[in-house]
């Protein structure tokens, strides 16, 4: 059977969208899908834009998924451009040459940035703000100058005065209107604003109506803007960001309808006047309007997906609602910000100290809220946007909503009040009703539901909404969530580490007679081992302790399959000298051991006996090495690369900070092994960014990066801070590393940590970097206090005579385990398999003596 | 059949097993508290026919001491070697008392 082709116009993150959309729900089999886009790149995060400025790569940005295309069977060309569609034969024709049939055509062309007529706007040092490519452009130009002036002071205008100023620059915002966002924000709330960005170094101009640009050659400030009101200002860089308008040229030249003020025409379903041809995007107009944002494009991504399949969906309009972070300062402006309904009433709350404005417009009998302004602080976003959207009755006093929480007023929007059709993450459309299933379907905890749901996988601020109506789903359907650690404990582990630490506890059988009850199991002996350790760095195999350890402790190696033991020692940062890989050669070769390259730049013996376990350390320690911890959670190594020092384009000695860390941080006891990198530039050879710490050189200092994973569920880690030097990058390690310790659940890395963190990113980043819970110096005293209990384990083992002894196979015989056997393997060897064995003379399993 | 002397009692760090060989057969021992109180289990994982039961974690679920295997995590009752898990993978038990101090264990008849 042919397949069903379908074109898709445009490769930004609608479209993008829309094939994700589509490989989600439809059976790819019956479709052949091409993709155009007229950019050099796959589909990135516009939305982001500005954070290429701030230390992320074009890669970042990027919105596809490795392999995503190649998966699906996708074909995508890009710098490839639709330029013609003959409707009648159903063909496109590109400006490549290449003409196509298609069965369905998909527009999603975007918009394009509109600059106003005004003389010298052409001129090729004035910019406008849409793609990377402009970006790149803006960035090769401030090299050359001190200042710049972006043209209009919306939403957009503002994301991109940030980046000049990220850039370095003297940065001028030119506003035509008396205030900023004037779409978004009310008079009060646009100074507000403007006090702010002012504050951060960025000069705006309000009321300015820019006349013409004159542009001078071969000296600063060579472009001149002239006002309306005769005054001027001499900058070296010019952004327009004066609006945008639908990228339709292409439906105009195909005769289908398009919507007055821009856009082609599409009804509910996203279709065209063309039965084959769907719009979507910023390039479509629904009812004669366009829509400026992704949500509504997502959505319309969703609707022409689910009307080519015939499911039922339907576009009903958008809400053009906004949180943001412009410049670092808050924004949220939600329905009729300026009070535009007749008789409405508002109420306003100002903090001129904090730089917070909050307003309220409701209903003119109190009890409906239709819009709202929030400046500096937008915590009170998520529960104004449901109130707003679900029609919800206020409260009594609705002042009380926009309150600060130190007036002890405040009243919480139950979510319990919100109905089931409740739209709770705008990116994905995924509503109350949705997650309500899923927490039924097994799902307890905020990573599942995103898992499952994708709700909060977007931009992430609908997390702490998803975290409430999971427990209200969650206390609503009976289920219990119990995070005790076992059936000998009725506390989390977070709840553990505080008993411990506060009641000064220092043996497992403290912890149980004061806390917990029975005798104890595989499961809460590593734990509390592990919390001692973490709170008070004792000796891991002291007499009170050994039994709580995991084999791996207890005898300081890995056990393998067969048991024997893996015998790893520490080469931090990845150095090593050629003498001591000699003696770990020597060794090796000594007891035979298999010798493989780890994943984690060190040297692994495998198959050691563990009668021989002493013996090998005591070597081992001789010529200088010291325990690598392989066995134990807590950090395993940091992984460098080579650094400045020897690589040319290394900006920072990443080896020395490496080694640095590893000896600083080792042998800490932690819920989960860790991992660092420090990469020496942006190429990051380390591979940073997959580790639960990693840190990547900058020209100006570090970027911390953390909660990356690599193994089984991969996770990208999150840039903490940016630009530190070595001091303030020291600092934060430490408390988040101790922050980490102390909250974690059992047996939970970083990344999964941080994903069930409420609050997620930015909650961590202020107790890290804002110590919003004042607790930063307990942190790194705590820190402090541990790193100097490190010992190496393996001295310590080898200084006692009666703990030499443990490591005999058998108490009452000096002969060796006979089950441990090897079978030659490319000139080495593994361990034998049972079938492969050779009975021994002493052994018999089917007959005693 | 007859005891056969292995160790003394305190030869065993309390809330730990030990690994005996008695004649062919490689034997976990393992004493759960301080006291004299102990059990004899084959120390050959049935899952995997490593000699190492005698490494795992001492453990009490619903009242029931059990050992935990090292390398899985199954659980083998102190009592009569009954796998939690799978009672096809059981291991066998064997006699253990203390005499005087010292450690003697007994082959299954």
């Amino acid at each position: 059977m042919q397949k069903h082709r379908i074109i898709v116009v445009g490769n930004g993150m609608v479209g993008h969208r829309y094939l994700e959309e589509l490989v989600d729900k439809a059976d790819l089999s019956q479709y052949e899908v091409i993709v155009f886009g007229a950019e050099p790149r796959e589909a990135y995060d516009r939305v982001h834009l500005s954070s290429y400025f701030s230390h992320h790569t074009a890669a970042e940005l990027s919105l596809v998924k490795p392999g995503f295309y190649e998966k699906h069977g996708i074909k995508l060309f890009l710098n490839e451009a639709v330029k013609r569609i003959d409707r009648a034969q159903q063909v496109i024709e590109t400006n490549q040459g290449q003409t196509l049939p298609y069965d369905t055509l998909v527009l999603a062309t975007g918009s394009y940035p509109w600059v106003p007529n005004i003389a010298g706007s052409a001129h090729h040092e004035c910019f406008v703000y849409r793609t990377i490519e402009d970006l790149k452009a803006i960035r090769e130009a401030a090299k050359q100058g001190k200042s710049g002036v972006v043209v209009g002071g919306g939403l957009l205008g503002l994301e991109a005065a940030g980046a000049l100023k990220a850039l370095g620059l003297e940065t001028h915002v030119i506003e035509f209107a008396p205030v900023l966002m004037a779409e978004q924000l009310d008079r009060q709330g646009g100074e507000m604003l403007r006090r702010k960005i002012e504050s951060l170094g960025v000069t705006v101009h309000t009321s300015k109506n820019t006349r013409e640009i004159a542009h001078y050659q071969g000296k600063q400030g060579h472009h001149q803007l002239r006002f309306a009101d005769d005054s001027v200002l001499d900058v070296d860089l010019v952004v327009f960001s004066t609006g945008i308008r639908p990228q339709d040229t292409l439906a105009r030249y195909s005769d289908l309808p398009i919507a007055e003020r821009g856009g082609v025409e599409v009804n509910d379903y996203c279709l065209t006047a063309d039965e084959h041809i769907y719009a979507i995007g910023e390039c479509a107009a629904w009812h004669g309007r366009f829509f400026g944002l992704v949500a509504p494009g997502y959505k319309m991504a969703q609707v022409a997906v689910d009307h080519l399949l015939g499911n039922d969906n339907a576009f009903t309009g958008a809400d053009m609602s906004a949180k943001l972070k412009l410049l670092g300062v808050e924004v949220g402006s939600i329905g009729d910000a300026q009070g535009r309904t007749p008789e409405s009433l508002s109420y306003v709350y100002q903090d001129d100290a904090a730089g917070i404005y909050k307003k309220i417009v409701v209903s003119s009998d109190g009890s409906k809220l239709l819009g709202a302004v929030l400046v500096g602080d937008t915590t009170d976003y998520g529960n104004l946007l449901q109130l707003k959207l679900n029609d919800m009755p206020l409260p009594a006093h609705p002042d009380t909503l926009i309150l600060p929480a130190h007036a002890g007023v405040k009243p919480t929007l139950g979510v319990d009040a919100l109905p089931d059709t409740a739209q709770i993450c705008s990116c994905f459309d995924v509503t109350k009703g949705r997650i309500a299933q899923a927490v039924a379907a097994g799902c307890h905890t905020v990573a599942a539901i995103k898992a499952e749901t994708k709700a909060g996988t977007g931009c992430g601020g609908c997390v702490p909404l998803i975290s409430q109506v999971l427990n209200a789903e969650l206390s609503r359907q009976g289920i219990e969530v119990k995070n005790h650690l076992c059936e000998h404990f009725a506390f989390s582990r977070q709840e553990l580490f505080h008993l411990v630490k506060v009641g000064q506890l220092k043996t497992f059988e403290e912890v149980l007679s004061k806390h917990g009850h029975g005798y104890g199991c595989e499961v809460c002996k590593p734990t509390v081992g592990s919390i001692l350790a973490s709170c008070w760095g004792e000796y891991v195999l002291k007499a009170a302790h050994t039994p709580l350890q995991d084999t791996n402790d207890t005898f300081l190696g890995n056990m393998q399959k067969d048991g024997t033991y893996s015998v790893i020692p520490r080469m931090p940062g990845g150095e090593v000298t050629p003498e001591g890989l000699m003696e770990v050669a020597a060794v090796a070769r000594d007891y035979q051991l298999y010798t493989k390259i780890t994943g984690a730049q060190r040297i692994g013996l495998f198959g050691a006996h563990k009668d021989d376990l002493p013996t090998i350390w005591d070597r081992l320690i001789k010529a200088g090495f010291e325990t690598g911890h392989a066995y134990a959670k807590s950090l395993r190594m940091v992984k460098t690369c080579v650094g400045s020092t020897w690589c040319r384009f290394g900006v920072q000695d990443s080896v020395g900070l490496g080694v640095e860390l590893e000896h600083r941080y080792k042998g800490i006891r932690s819920p989960h092994k860790m991992k660092f990198g420090v990469s020496g530039c942006t190429r990051e050879c380390a591979e940073a960014q997959g580790k639960d710490v990693g840190i990547i050189a900058t020209d100006k200092g570090w970027n911390l990066y953390v909660c990356g994973n690599g193994g089984m569920k991969p996770r990208h880690a999150d840039l903490l801070a940016a630009d530190l030097d070595k001091e303030t990058l020291i600092r934060y390690v430490d408390r988040f590393l101790m922050f980490y310790v102390r909250t974690a659940d059992k047996l939970q890395r970083t990344a999964s940590w941080l994903d069930n963190l409420e609050g997620g990113l930015d909650y961590l980043k202020s107790v890290i970097i804002d110590d919003k819970l004042g607790i930063g110096a307990e942190l790194e005293q705590e820190m402090d206090a541990i790193r100097s209990q490190y010992h190496c384990e393996w001295q310590e083992t080898l200084g006692d005579e009666q703990q030499k002894l443990r490591f005999r196979h058998f108490i009452n015989s000096a002969q060796p385990d006979p089950l441990v056997q090897f079978v030659g393997e490319r000139q080495q060897h593994r361990p034998a398999k049972p079938e492969e064995r050779i009975p021994t003379y002493n052994i018999s399993l089917e007959e005693p003596v | 059949m007859s005891w056969t002397d292995i160790c003394a009692v305190n030869d065993i760090i309390p809330g730990t097993g030990v690994c005996a060989l008695l004649g062919q057969r490689q034997v976990a021992v393992f004493r759960p508290y301080a006291d004299e109180q102990l059990f004899a289990l084959d120390n050959i994982d049935p899952f995997y026919q490593a000699s190492v039961l005698s490494r795992g974690i001492l453990a009490d679920l619903q009242g029931e001491l059990y050992i935990t295997s090292p390398l899985k995590k199954q659980h083998f009752r102190l009592k009569d070697g009954v796998c939690l898990e799978n009672a096809d993978f059981s291991v066998a038990a064997y006699a253990v008392r203390v005499t005087n101090g010292r450690i003697e264990l007994k082959e299954p008849v």
